[in-house]
């Protein structure tokens, strides 16, 4: 890791950039978090290592841009990873087309496009992300011709960060794993509050099993209630 | 100079607290406390505040060294909360300002504590950490509201934390958190519990359902002692708060956390969370008791501030709810 660059470091992680075997190479490190109880945290982290690898290669079968996992280390608490060149986060994507007022319809469908269709992908093959936030979502080689012919959207967006990822069929996972995008989105782009519901709707036009969508769809509605309607004592 | 008076009483706490502007005058609370092993019901509790509302309305005045007459805006508990107790104090509050011919303004709760955490410690701009026996919510400002960025999508943490005092018999006084907090220091060895975050949200239902399945087991095999299992709690619980308090403060690039709510005052929960603060420089507010469990004084000092921007409540709409979220109030007095 010597000649490695500290070129981040998010709340549970620190992520650097080099080359390994003749490839950029991310490498995240799920530092120790002195807050915890050591053998908690040790446990989280082996959990979370091995399942952040466990969804991409899943993800990456059912033909979902990923990083490329290279090696991950569960000693050292990391995972080597295919650096992804000429990419921005979404989340700063979004805020920077915003503050330029570029604000149309176009940015918003192309958004929900292709978060829409890579989410019901997902969630076919069973694998909850955990964490779906604009912060989890990179955009690679984007220019304003590709926001214009949004239909292929979802060939720019790559996911990242499966460090709360699950494979698991339950309608209630699915749902919830909505939920969670639902409310981060609200809170971090309160300025575009349409766009949840246009992601939900390309989200449901992708998802082929149509009986479960359904399914889906009234189990969102109370994983919703149960949030926003719950009583709140003291 | 303005004198505000709070009425506070959504749970099983009856409070009545009175400020002169950003002073804190008298902070009066009764709490009403259950036999152990069992919770506060909603009649009961209403019972409780409406037989000691005299006495604490009375103590607040002397220690305040006011009369009512002196009073110039009356602020009471509008909700979140049970609704036997709500009613009771919108009622107190109702007929003290009938009375005394006073301008009334209704209060949210959560709303409250964030203003009366924000005054108390003087922190500017914090990612707040709400914790209490209703709540559970990660909090940021933002355009007029403060928007809850990460929640439980089931029970609150203190709910939690009561319920399972009550499994353990645990006594209820002072509370059951504060009694779990101090066996869990003669604790030693950390139970396998279930620690659910899902992204910036958390879940403690199940927790508490693995414990209730466990419990005889642990116990009879001497596997894990009570003071083990009130550690192991509060180590899972807390560590799963801090970790989405961390992300909500990556993800908005916050540097100061408030910590307020009934929870709030937990010694373990505040040193967890300072350890997290220090790790990347940014700074822990947080206060005691006297300020962090429901009180009069919070219901004051948001009302207000509500007051001073908004003017008084409609007398219509001086109504009480049990459900009235974080994020629907207007915050009228914040750039």
């Amino acid at each position: 890791m010597n000649d490695f660059e500290l070129i981040a470091q998010g709340a549970e992680a620190r992520v650097y950039k080099g080359i390994y075997l003749g490839k950029p190479t991310l490498i995240k490190e799920r530092f120790e978090k002195k807050y915890r109880h050591a053998d908690l945290d040790k446990r989280l982290t082996k959990d979370r290592i091995k399942a952040e690898c466990r969804a991409i290669i899943r993800a990456k079968a059912a033909g979902i841009a990923t990083p490329a996992i290279y090696l991950a280390n569960l000693e050292r608490r990391c995972i080597y990873m295919e650096y992804i060149e000429n990419a921005v986060i979404l989340k700063e994507f979004i805020d920077k087309k915003l503050s330029e007022e570029t604000n149309d319809d176009r940015l918003l469908n192309f958004i929900a496009q292709g978060l829409g269709t890579i989410i019901a992908k997902l969630h076919l093959k069973n694998i909850i992300h955990g964490d779906l936030t604009t912060s989890n979502v990179l955009l690679k080689n984007i220019d304003d011709d590709h926001i214009k012919k949004y239909k292929n959207a979802a060939n720019n967006f790559v996911i990242i960060d499966f460090g709360l990822a699950r494979v698991e069929s339950s309608v209630e996972d699915k749902a919830v794993d909505l939920y969670v995008l639902e409310r981060s989105l609200l809170s971090a782009h309160s300025e575009i509050p349409l766009l949840f519901s246009k992601i939900f709707d390309i989200y449901q036009k992708h998802y082929a099993n149509k009986n479960q969508c359904k399914e889906i769809v009234s189990k969102y509605k109370e994983v919703q209630l149960r949030g926003r309607k719950r009583l709140m004592i003291g | 100079m303005t004198i505000a008076i709070g009425f506070e009483g959504s749970a099983n706490k009856l409070g009545v607290g009175i400020i002169r502007d950003q002073d804190v005058l008298s902070n009066v609370r009764h709490t009403y406390i259950t036999p152990p092993g069992e919770g506060f019901l909603p009649r009961e509790t209403a019972q409780h505040h409406r037989e000691c509302i005299l006495n604490v309305l009375q103590k607040a005045l002397d220690e305040a060294k006011i009369t009512l007459k002196d009073v110039d805006v009356i602020c009471y508990t509008k909700g979140p909360g049970m609704g036997a107790p709500l009613t009771v104090t919108a009622l107190i509050a109702r007929t003290v300002a009938q009375i005394y011919n006073k301008p009334i303004v209704a209060v949210n709760h959560c709303i409250g504590h964030i203003e009366m955490g924000r005054l108390i410690t003087g922190s500017v701009n914090p990612t707040v950490l709400y914790v209490s026996g209703g709540n559970t919510q990660v909090i940021a400002y933002s355009r007029q509201r403060y928007r809850i960025f990460g929640e439980t999508i089931d029970i609150a943490v203190g709910n939690c934390l009561d319920r399972f005092a009550r499994l353990l018999k645990l006594s209820n006084d002072p509370s059951p958190g504060y009694n779990i907090e101090q066996l869990a220091k003669k604790g030693t060895k950390l139970a396998p519990l279930p620690y659910v975050v899902k992204g910036m949200d958390v879940s403690f239902s199940g927790i508490l359902s693995y414990i209730e399945e466990h419990l005889s087991g642990w116990l009879n095999s001497k596997e894990f002692t009570p003071e083990d299992l009130c550690f192991s709690l509060q180590e899972t619980v807390f560590a799963m708060l801090i970790e989405i308090t961390e992300r909500a403060m990556a993800h908005v690039k916050s540097s100061e956390v408030l910590i307020v709510g009934g929870v709030g005052c937990n010694e373990k929960l505040q040193d967890m969370m300072k350890v997290m603060c220090e790790e990347r420089n940014a700074v822990l507010h947080a206060t005691d008791e006297r300020f962090c469990i429901d009180n009069g004084v919070m219901i004051a000092v948001a009302g207000l501030l509500q007051y001073k921007t908004q003017g008084h409540t409609s007398w219509a709409e001086t109504t009480c709810v049990q459900r009235y979220r974080t994020d629907d109030v207007h915050i009228s007095w914040r750039e």
